[in-house]
């Protein structure tokens, strides 16, 4: 498969704290790779710097064969690269059918993609279908439950129509039904050609979706590979159980 | 509604309270009338940042300045007809606005409109030891008695002001259900995410300055004239900045009506008090009703209106019209 993410010696600290040491990741398309680690480990803060929030300080970011250091988020994005935050930020003034409509007509059509007016709403429709809120399009996203808002996230990065996903923990503060729900989701994405990177807590939310495991501890990557070899990693025990 | 045709209903209803306005016969209407217009367009143009960005800008006052001090430059150089003179003022501003954006957008909430406040502080300062414009002396116009079909010079610019908010107030509704109207309001809402879902907000940030910069130097630009003297104290005056946030406040941000709505009610009402009471308690009237629709209505008169619709059973929120002739115009953000 062909390389569609690759970080190499990636590294980046706030003032002295060192929140990722040489981190190389390679990622093929459509990989589904799980990234876990203890809280305070730097999945986050990676997914930024991958993302564009946050810029690296050594180290480069190449995806789908371009270089992404210096870019901004939005141009990332547009590249084909999208995310969805640990706490859901939906637009709030904007009903859930107008927060899809942002992707569409900012990156999608930056892309080169035209669409019309009803095209758009037919497309923002079909994406809140998906996800089970299209009931819900007219509405605003503070009268969405937990669940719902997480499904909001994913759709919305789903309508930027990207090539690579990073979830940031969308399991989260979830019930049992509602994680398989979201990963249903992300497997459906996944099998129409999405590669997605699971960052999540939640061990058997990662280990049903994953194909690959790679652990962060203390800002290193200290475990890559398949999930099973990786949880047999004495230094992943250790990082785990102490 | 089409633009065209809200623009050209505007033009009717803008033309209608002309008509009216001669047909009292008394310049006092126009001389009034002038001022609650060029607070339409102030309160329109700073709505445009403020309102649908959510950056807050305590300079309106200097973009004021820079309009009409652009005209009191080009009235020594060489006085031009004034539709040239507000563009002359527009651009002034706008580049200023570009610049202020420039520099200051990486900030938000309150360090912005502090950053704001401060340009005009240097704005004023430096107009102050300007010789060329008067400095801190000031400067006179001496205004033709009449133009025109024009009776009176006053009705000449009471129709430019009234043109102008027409065009501010068309502007206005173009942006909020166009492409750009959707960018600004996902700044307001979370400009992370906005980056994350493909929203340029530098880029957009630069156009909402620049436009709203523009606008208010175009608000500025036919001041000289009105005024006859202009002093920076009256052109940096401190009504200007606090007006042209307040009414917006006090009509509804998230709407062009907002702003229109705020500035009629309380240029009106400013007018009103400074021919019974006094000019001094214009401000104490614009505080007074802040505190109170803080309290009533957080989101304003626009707020409250929709806030009892949203009782209704049939919810609107969010409802659009698509324009199926003119598709890559998309729907504007839900109030």
């Amino acid at each position: 498969m062909t390389e569609l993410l690759k970080i190499d010696n990636l590294g980046k600290r706030f003032v002295g704290f060192v929140a990722l040491e040489n981190i190389s990741l390679a990622v093929a398309a459509g990989e589904r790779v799980g990234l876990i680690g203890p809280n305070g480990s730097g999945k986050s803060t990676l997914v930024n710097c991958i993302c564009g929030t946050l810029r690296n300080d050594t180290g480069s970011v190449r995806f789908d064969g371009h270089v992404l250091d210096g870019s901004t988020a939005h141009q990332r994005t547009r590249r084909g690269l999208a995310r969805t935050f640990q706490l859901p930020r939906p637009f709030a003034s904007l009903s859930l059918l107008d927060n899809m409509r942002i992707p569409l007509i900012y990156t999608v059509a930056a892309r080169g993609i035209h669409r019309s007016g009803n095209e758009i709403e037919a497309r923002c429709v079909e994406l809140l279908r998906e996800v089970g809120l299209e009931g819900k399009a007219r509405r605003l996203p503070r009268d969405l439950t937990q669940v719902e808002m997480r499904k909001l996230e994913l759709a919305r990065a789903m309508a930027a129509e990207p090539k690579l996903l990073i979830a940031d923990e969308s399991m989260a503060g979830l019930t049992h039904s509602e994680i398989e729900e979201i990963i249903t989701l992300l497997l459906r994405l996944n099998e129409r050609g999405v590669t997605i990177i699971l960052i999540e807590h939640i061990m058997r939310a990662v280990m049903s979706f994953s194909r690959r495991l790679v652990v962060l501890v203390s800002g290193r990557k200290i475990a890559d590979g398949q999930p099973d070899d990786v949880m047999r990693n004495p230094e992943v025990e250790r990082a785990y159980l102490g | 509604m089409r633009s065209p045709l809200f623009f050209l209903i505007c033009l009717i209803v803008g033309g209608a309270v002309f008509a009216a306005a001669v047909a009292l016969g008394n310049d006092y209407y126009f001389f009034a009338g002038y001022v609650v217009l060029q607070y339409v367009v102030l309160s329109t143009a700073w709505n445009i940042l403020g309102g649908y960005c959510g950056y807050v800008n305590f300079g309106s006052a200097a973009f004021f300045a820079l309009g009409a001090y652009s005209t009191v430059a080009l009235h020594r150089l060489y006085p031009l007809p004034i539709p040239a003179m507000l563009i002359a003022g527009g651009v002034v501003s706008g580049v200023v606005g570009f610049g202020m954006g420039y520099l200051t957008l990486r900030l938000r909430g309150a360090f912005f409109a502090i950053a704001t406040l401060a340009l005009a502080v240097v704005l004023e300062t430096l107009i102050v030891n300007w010789e060329y414009v008067g400095g801190s002396r000031g400067a006179y116009i001496v205004r033709p008695e009449s133009i025109g079909p024009f009776g009176n010079y006053i009705e000449y610019l009471f129709l430019i002001m009234m043109l102008l908010a027409v065009a501010a107030i068309t502007a206005a509704r173009v942006i909020e259900r166009s492409r750009l109207g959707f960018g600004f309001a996902t700044i307001r809402d979370d400009e992370l995410a906005a980056e994350a879902s493909g929203v340029p907000t530098l880029q957009l940030k630069l156009i909402a300055t620049t436009m709203s910069g523009a606008l208010m130097g175009m608000a500025g630009a036919p001041f000289p004239y009105y005024i006859g003297y202009l002093q920076p104290s009256s052109a940096f005056g401190l009504d200007y900045a606090v007006n042209s946030i307040a009414m917006p406040l006090i009509g509804g941000t998230t709407s062009w009506v907002g702003p229109l709505i705020g500035a009629i009610l309380l240029g009106s009402l400013q007018q009103l008090a400074t021919v019974t009471i006094s000019s001094a308690v214009n401000l104490l009237i614009v505080g007074l009703l802040l505190v109170g629709f803080v309290i009533v209505a957080p989101n304003g008169i626009i707020g409250l209106v929709h806030k009892y619709l949203q009782r209704k059973p049939d919810d609107f929120v969010g409802r659009r019209h698509v324009d199926a002739e003119a598709p890559d115009r998309v729907p504007g953000p839900a109030p």
